[in-house]
């Protein structure tokens, strides 16, 4: 295509953005609403989904050995332990370790704990990870049956309530994502059809002289563009000004937790750039819906 | 050079608007297409700039065959052909320049040939002077004049023009006429259809005559035939 057709694309588009203000003002209306909730909505989620991948990551299964397993028993169980399938890894840790690791993690406290170094009650410990964290309610149960095996800990209960909680978030929040993108799409569809139906001698005569189809449309294409862009403006700034002002507000306090939220950046630059993707998604696609209805192919 | 063998064209109502045509028309002559209102006259002429496909037969127009062309070569088939409505169609919001400038403009044509071409024509039909103006400080001759100017801008080799004076006084149908014969002078095949038996009947060329979607008479230098 010539430069000076884009340019001439360009100026009509804009030009019919100008002529049609109130539809114009409607469907970028729509796409702001439509757009600030989606981005309200993938703030959530993609904090929850972060949050949960760290909670997932601490995942283990605790595999006690039973207090009578001899030195060669625990050989055959680490074998047995690592031939599973959806195991990552496996890891020994004696019980030794376990009552140092516990005397540390109560810091001052810890040391009445030291009384027991002298005849220590704790097992020694395989800590198994799995690959995918929601494998880890079946492994542990395997496990179970292995000989020289005592107690099976994984946090049984907690992990399923957390994974159903965020998936049922992520269902939601994906169906009303959906069901917001396709009003907005239908709003802009009606706004392009209402400039068709006002230019439609001039698209007759482009007919007659011989312009193309794809010429005809690339104004329309262009203005379905502008609304999803100029729609998704509002959004960009209200969702990232909040964003930023709880993100602050929350960052000193969740500090120590494993609940971090997504960093500031690069956060804001991808979440921006998703919600003006998908305002120019909505935006095209609704002018190619109402451009095939209206122009002979 | 436009060549229709066996066309027949039956619309979805069910009318029969062409019942067999079968005519052969030569690059540079001047034709005049008559006969009574619904008789096939419309859809013969529609047929030639593909507005509607005909649902047998073949018409060749410079050699493509209208008949089985693709939709997406239809635009470039109509840059060949100019088109003149007894209705001008005119865009009001732009001066007569822009109108004819607009034609090239769509076929995405450079700007100085499009400054060069438009003032050409618009010196053709007499009208360099008014190229400021808005159709609607037109008289109804100037616009059909601007309509021709847009129609023949892109030199193409057929100008067809449905009831181009249908709209027009007298005196201004013969100044249109003048331009059509000066187009025709430059070697421009010319298909016109019409019911201004004066015209027809001063100016002599070919009258082809369409009644009931078949030709019936098809004369060199013929009369228009037909009571007014």
């Amino acid at each position: 295509m010539k430069l000076n057709t884009l340019r001439r694309h360009f100026r009509e588009s804009l030009k019919s953005l100008g002529r049609n203000g109130w539809m114009t003002f409607a469907s970028i209306s729509a796409v702001t609403v439509t757009l600030l909730l989606v981005g309200v909505f993938l703030v959530i989620m993609l904090n929850i989904q972060h949050i949960t991948k760290q909670i997932e990551r601490d995942v283990e299964i605790r595999v006690h050995v039973d207090l009578s397993a001899t030195e060669a028993d625990k050989d055959a169980l680490r074998a047995k332990l690592e031939a599973l399938s959806g195991v990552e890894k496996v890891t020994y840790s004696s019980k030794d370790e376990e009552l140092q690791k516990l005397i540390d993690s109560f810091g001052e406290d810890g040391k009445s704990f030291r009384l027991f170094e002298q005849d220590n009650p704790l097992s020694d410990v395989f800590i198994v990870k799995a690959k995918n964290p929601l494998d880890t309610a079946t492994i542990a149960k395997q496990i179970e049956t292995f000989p020289s095996v005592g107690k099976v800990k994984y946090g049984k209960g907690q992990i399923e309530k957390l994974f159903a909680a965020t998936k049922t978030i992520r269902n939601v929040g994906l169906a009303l994502i959906i069901g917001l993108l396709f009003t907005a799409m239908f709003l802009i569809s009606n706004t392009i059809k209402i400039t068709i139906f006002a230019r439609r001698r001039e698209i007759e005569i482009m007919r007659l002289v011989g312009a193309t189809n794809g010429f005809i449309r690339w104004p329309f294409f262009l203005e379905g563009l502008w609304l999803g862009v100029f729609g998704a403006i509002v959004p960009i700034a209200i969702v990232l000004s909040a964003y930023s002002y709880v993100f602050d507000l929350l960052y000193p306090k969740l500090k120590d937790t494993f609940f971090q939220l997504l960093p500031f950046y690069p956060f804001a630059w991808q979440l921006a750039a998703v919600l003006v993707l998908l305002g120019a998604c909505i935006g095209m696609w609704g002018s190619m819906m109402s451009v095939r209805r209206f122009l002979k192919v | 050079m436009i060549e229709m063998q066996d066309v027949y064209k039956t619309y979805p109502n069910g009318v029969i608007a062409l019942n067999g045509i079968s005519v052969r028309i030569k690059q540079g002559e001047f034709v005049y297409v008559v006969g009574p209102s619904g008789a096939g006259k419309s859809t013969f002429i529609k047929m030639m700039y593909r507005e509607e496909k005909p649902t047998s037969g073949k018409i060749m127009i410079n050699g493509v065959n209208l008949a089985n062309i693709k939709d997406s070569k239809v635009p470039l088939l109509r840059r060949n052909i100019g088109i003149v409505f007894q209705d001008f169609k005119l865009l009001p919001k732009l001066t007569v320049y822009e109108n004819v400038a607009f034609a090239l403009e769509v076929i995405e044509e450079s700007p100085k040939n499009i400054r060069k071409r438009v003032m050409e024509v618009l010196d053709l039909v007499r009208l360099k002077h008014k190229a400021r103006f808005y159709p609607d400080e037109l008289s109804g001759g100037e616009q059909q004049r601007v309509s021709i100017a847009r129609s023949i801008v892109n030199n193409p080799t057929i100008v067809i023009a449905d009831e181009p004076t249908g709209n027009l006084d007298p005196d201004t149908s013969w100044e249109i006429m003048d331009i059509f014969e000066r187009i025709n002078d430059r070697g421009t095949t010319i298909v016109m259809a019409t019911h201004n038996r004066e015209i027809v009947n001063t100016i002599r060329k070919r009258v082809i005559a369409i009644e009931r979607g078949k030709i019936v008479r098809d004369e060199v230098k013929g009369e228009y035939g037909y009571e007014a």
